[in-house]
């Protein structure tokens, strides 16, 4: 039989791996060829009891589990958790900030006047306000996106404009709260500086020029005019302070 | 951060490509290295070795590039620990026994058990064991068996014919053998 030229032959065509050519051939072959056609006959039972013997091995239990175990770790590295992780640093920082931040305002309350709280508290909020995703509740530089948010959220309109021209952009704008009660931050940026503008209303009506102190290493800037109290805090320096409160109090 | 995240983005695609052929290769490596405890090993080791050059697969077919693999890893353990599985192991006894008419052959081939089966492929030289398995259980091509085995197309298909026979001189000489027994 191995001898037989046809014999490969038969394999292959048994195996659907011959060209059709070969096939009509081989199939004319096996009319008047009884050893062939006995043999092919044989080797498709062969065939058959190969596929249906359950010769297969699949894989033990718990070998799937072993080799997940024995990859590299960063197999295991999921994506949830990962940033689950960051979000809490970051609640944890705020947490932490704040409770320093009240710590050292505590003795200030106990004998400062009342301006002296006030800058205080509009420098807590302003670094409260840089801790990542709090700087702004609407971000559009402008005017006409950002006054109208405030709408429905305050019981007061705070006048809002933008300073790309002068090298001061409004970038957006947040809900805050000074002293207790609500009020508007302005958030421009100078370079690298955030600059946030609190805006409340005043029960007096006089206007007040600005006038600047310095907390913490922060600077701050404060102005009454048409019913509100303005307060500009920033890292930035006084000079450059000046030029954006002289826009803001045009 | 970004290594991390590309590490991520890395052990995904591999658990999505690889991780899958796990049967067939474990099927693989038990047909050729005939043990079941030395198969797991050398799964294991072809997956940590095919995790660490995943980067080098250029998408394609991800079952044959791990089977390769694990042929690899299997042949070079049979060089260290059992280098007589490598040599061609056929029995002459088998091979001059008078099979006998056609017809009574197939009826015999007909009536084998899976143990019988199973007793006959692991008496086969390891070649073509390799290449009947890949072909009949695997459900490879002649192409597909002739790249990853590494021999043309021509080969393949003699070694499937002459490996197919062998098997059923083995399984008619075991088949004989039972027969005595019972009389």
């Amino acid at each position: 039989m191995t001898s037989d030229p046809y014999a490969p032959l038969l394999h292959a065509y048994l195996d659907s791996e011959l060209d059709l050519v070969r096939s009509l051939e081989l199939e004319e072959h096996l009319k008047s060829c009884p050893d062939c056609a006995q043999e092919l006959w044989t080797q498709q039972t062969l065939r058959h009891g190969l596929r249906s013997g359950n010769l297969y091995h699949h894989a033990p239990a718990g070998l799937e589990a072993r080799i997940r175990a024995a990859l590299p770790h960063e197999n295991k590295v999921v994506e949830m958790p990962r940033r689950s992780f960051w979000n809490w640093a970051a609640v944890a920082a705020a947490i932490i900030i704040a409770l320093i931040l009240t710590w050292r305002m505590l003795p200030s309350y106990l004998g400062r006047s009342g301006t002296d709280i006030l800058a205080q508290e509009v420098v807590a909020s302003h670094i409260r306000s840089l801790q990542p995703g709090h700087l702004l509740d609407v971000e559009s530089t402008d005017q006409h996106t950002v006054k109208p948010w405030f709408n429905g959220k305050i019981d007061f309109a705070p006048p809002v404009k933008d300073f790309s021209e002068e090298g001061f952009p409004l970038i957006g704008g947040r809900l805050d709260y000074i002293d207790h009660r609500p009020a508007a931050a302005l958030v421009y940026q100078r370079n690298k500086h955030f600059i946030n503008v609190f805006v409340w209303p005043e029960s007096e009506v006089k206007d007040k020029p600005a006038r600047t102190e310095t907390a913490e290493g922060y600077n701050i800037a404060f102005w009454e005019r048409g019913g509100m109290y303005f307060c500009a805090v920033s890292d930035l320096n006084t000079g450059e302070l000046q030029q954006l409160v002289q826009l803001l109090e045009r | 951060m970004p290594d991390v995240m590309q590490g991520v983005g890395n052990s995904g695609r591999f658990e999505q490509l690889v991780l899958p052929h796990l049967d067939a290769a474990y099927n693989l490596a038990r047909w050729l290295v005939r043990n079941p405890q030395d198969a797991q090993d050398i799964v294991q080791e072809s997956y940590l070795r095919a995790f660490k050059f995943f980067s080098g697969f250029q998408g394609g077919d991800s079952r044959a590039w791990l089977l390769k693999i694990v042929r690899n890893t299997s042949y070079t353990f049979l060089e260290k620990n059992k280098p007589a599985s490598l040599a061609d192991e056929f029995d002459e006894k088998i091979h001059a026994t008078d099979t006998g008419p056609p017809d009574v052959e197939s009826e015999m081939v007909r009536n084998v058990e899976s143990r019988m089966l199973r007793e006959a492929l692991d008496a086969l030289p390891l070649n073509f064991r390799e290449i009947l398995i890949l072909r009949e259980l695997e459900g490879m091509s002649y192409k597909e068996i002739a790249e990853l085995v590494e021999v043309p197309m021509g080969t393949v298909m003699s070694s499937l014919a002459r490996g197919r026979e062998r098997l059923r001189e083995i399984l008619l000489h075991a088949r004989e053998k039972e027969g005595s027994r019972d009389v």
